[in-house]
């Protein structure tokens, strides 16, 4: 099964543009990435820029309205993540737990949805939900 | 090693600073004043231990083995370790570090072993042993043991697993259970075995180890490349296993594909300048894409030129496609895992089936039988020229293997020579064919899909 590892960093919803991590943490990181490298559990990981350089659309009414960042209502936002394959849910909190986190942050952990799991009517009204994620158009 | 965060848990556990916080305590849920119910914690310990050790159990016996020089003793006290966290772990929550942990209970365990162990013969070797542990423990605690050099431990355990005094199904068993952390009952599963046919391989093979007291050490260099191709097949093995499996009755079968793509994994970050192992990566990532895809919503496999590539997993085939590529930058002579996976990169690429370059295939193939010259390999390549250039130039080359006995009771010879003569309009012969391949599967569903196209054939033959 495959997980979702969101690293939400504290204060990064107010961060500025341009902030980049401290490089003290950066190697840190970079030795838990390699561990999970080295375990064959990380399929991919990707660090974010900070919501300050984002956008938000909402949909007042069904219109998408377009808000620069920052984001004042944001209390919590993601600074990145990591993809992992495990074979339950426990070693995928047993791996979250060996990141090197501090106060400053939290790691949310989700599983990634597989359709085989919903239910019958929910599939029939995604069918051709993977053929989206592969970016191919979807069958007739 | 990695610091554990703090703060998420109850108060109660952070009394105990060399505990982690609440993660091997049962749910603890309490009701607030507002009327919101808080879960800290779901962790079921038996679970949790589990987790760890399926993470720690490789670099774990790795490292024992490194130390006591024997398979069967360091798994043995490796799983003393874990019965003991299994007691107390419940109890006293997860350890902040939870393999040095298990390691340095292993250590102790084996040195007991060592005093209990009183045959005169063994007596000085064994002393020197238990020296040698004795000072690793009083060492710089316990991370010279599990840190940056484990890598030279886990390959040198890989290759004992895969050694060439042992059968194949040894070497399966040995490497999923030394190196997978999967227990024996996990293993007979996945293979359909009996437990105790399982059980008894991996006995017998560790038995067979001890007795020809296998040196703990890499193959030397004009050795390294053989057995390191035998490792290589040895997971790739494991691979099909779970890929062969269409009927996915049990989890386990893809389940396999997944083991044998994590060891796959592990073993190219140990050799990173081994191409073909890079190569045997590629293989399986972008085999492993198409899993979803491989059978119909009924459960019957669906051929590869059949399938909705829309269902194919792109991340698995990106990951594919940069493990090749690591590959071939070492620009070395492309190897049997690299030149595969170049085959299995070309279907990837092509949007659809029509778009496949079969011509670039049909060169692969004719690379690869110049490196792996079996029958299987020709019968694929003459599928590659019929696709590349007809039907007539494919049944050609497909007529050279007829009498290849090693091919003469396999289906797939018949099924893609009937399907070409039909295609040819030879509609009699390939009617025929279809039937002697139905005669050969042993599937039952490939059987009865083979007896259909014989029975069609037989309805276009009607001559004017």
């Amino acid at each position: 099964m495959r997980f979702m590892m969101l690293m939400i960093p504290k204060g990064y919803e107010k961060a500025t543009p341009g902030t980049m991590p401290d490089a003290k943490i950066v190697a840190a990181m970079m030795k838990y990435n390699e561990s999970l490298q080295k375990a064959g559990v990380l399929l991919a990981l990707d660090g974010l820029h900070p919501p300050s350089m984002g956008v938000r659309i909402s949909f007042p009414r069904g219109k998408p309205k377009v808000t620069d960042g920052p984001f004042a209502e944001a209390k919590e936002v993601i600074g990145g993540y990591w993809m992992i394959q495990v074979r339950s849910r426990e070693e995928a909190i047993e791996w979250a737990s060996r990141c090197p986190g501090s106060d400053d942050c939290v790691i949310e952990l989700r599983q990634v949805q597989e359709m085989c799991g919903f239910p019958a009517d929910v599939q029939e009204a995604a069918r051709g939900y993977t053929e989206f994620q592969s970016g191919r158009s979807r069958p007739a | 090693m990695f610091r554990r965060p703090r703060g998420v848990i109850p108060s109660s556990s952070l009394d105990d600073p060399g505990r982690r916080d609440a993660t091997a305590k049962a749910a603890c849920a309490c009701q607030r004043k507002d009327g919101l119910i808080v879960v800290v914690t779901t962790r079921d310990p038996r679970r949790a231990i589990d987790a760890v050790w399926r993470i720690e159990s490789a670099r774990l016996i790795a490292a024992l083995v490194r130390m006591v020089r024997d398979v069967a003793l360091a798994e043995d006290v490796a799983q003393e370790a874990l019965v003991a966290a299994l007691e107390q772990w419940p109890e006293s929550g997860i350890p902040e570090n939870p393999g040095a942990w298990l390691m340095a209970t292993a250590k102790r365990r084996a040195i007991d072993h060592f005093r209990r162990d009183q045959r005169l013969e063994r007596r000085r070797e064994q002393f020197a042993r238990e020296s040698e542990l004795r000072q690793e423990m009083a060492g710089s605690e316990f991370e010279v043991a599990m840190g940056d050099d484990i890598g030279d431990d886990l390959l040198r355990l890989i290759f004992i697993a895969c050694h060439p005094l042992l059968s194949t199904e040894a070497h399966v068993a040995l490497t999923l259970r030394l190196l997978g952390g999967l227990t024996t009952e996990e293993i007979a599963r996945a293979f359909l075995l009996p437990e105790s046919t399982v059980a008894q391989r991996i006995v017998r093979a560790k038995r067979t180890l001890s007795r020809a007291r296998v040196p703990f050490e890499l193959p030397r260099r004009a050795e390294f490349a053989s057995r390191l191709r035998s490792v290589l097949q040895v997971i790739y093995l494991i691979f099909n296993e779970g890929y062969t499996a269409t009927t996915g009755e049990d989890w386990m079968r893809p389940g396999l594909c997944e083991e044998a793509l994590r060891l796959g994994r592990i073993l190219a970050e140990l050799v990173p300048e081994e191409p073909e192992a890079h190569g045997l990566v590629a293989l399986m990532e972008i085999q492993a894409s198409r899993l979803r895809a491989r059978t119909s919503p009924t459960g019957e496999p669906v051929l590869l030129l059949d399938q909705n590539r829309g269902l194919w997993d792109q991340l698995l085939i990106h990951r594919g496609l940069v493990a090749l590529e690591r590959a071939r930058e070492m620009g070395q002579v492309p190897g049997a895992n690299v030149l595969q996976a170049e085959i299995a990169a070309c279907h990837a690429r092509a949007q659809t089936a029509a778009e496949t370059d079969w011509a670039r295939i049909h060169a692969l193939y004719d690379a690869l039988i110049e490196v792996m010259p079996s029958p299987v390999v020709k019968l694929n390549r003459a599928v590659a020229i019929a696709m590349a250039t007809g039907p007539a130039a494919g049944l050609e080359s497909i007529d050279a293997l007829v009498g290849d006995p090693s091919l003469r009771k396999y289906h797939l010879l018949p099924a893609v020579r009937g399907d070409l003569l039909s295609k040819l309009g030879r509609l009699e012969e390939a009617r025929a064919e279809f039937e002697r391949a139905a005669s050969l599967t042993r599937n039952a569903r490939e059987r009865e899909l083979l007896l259909n196209r014989a029975g069609c054939q037989a309805g276009r033959a009607k001559p004017i």
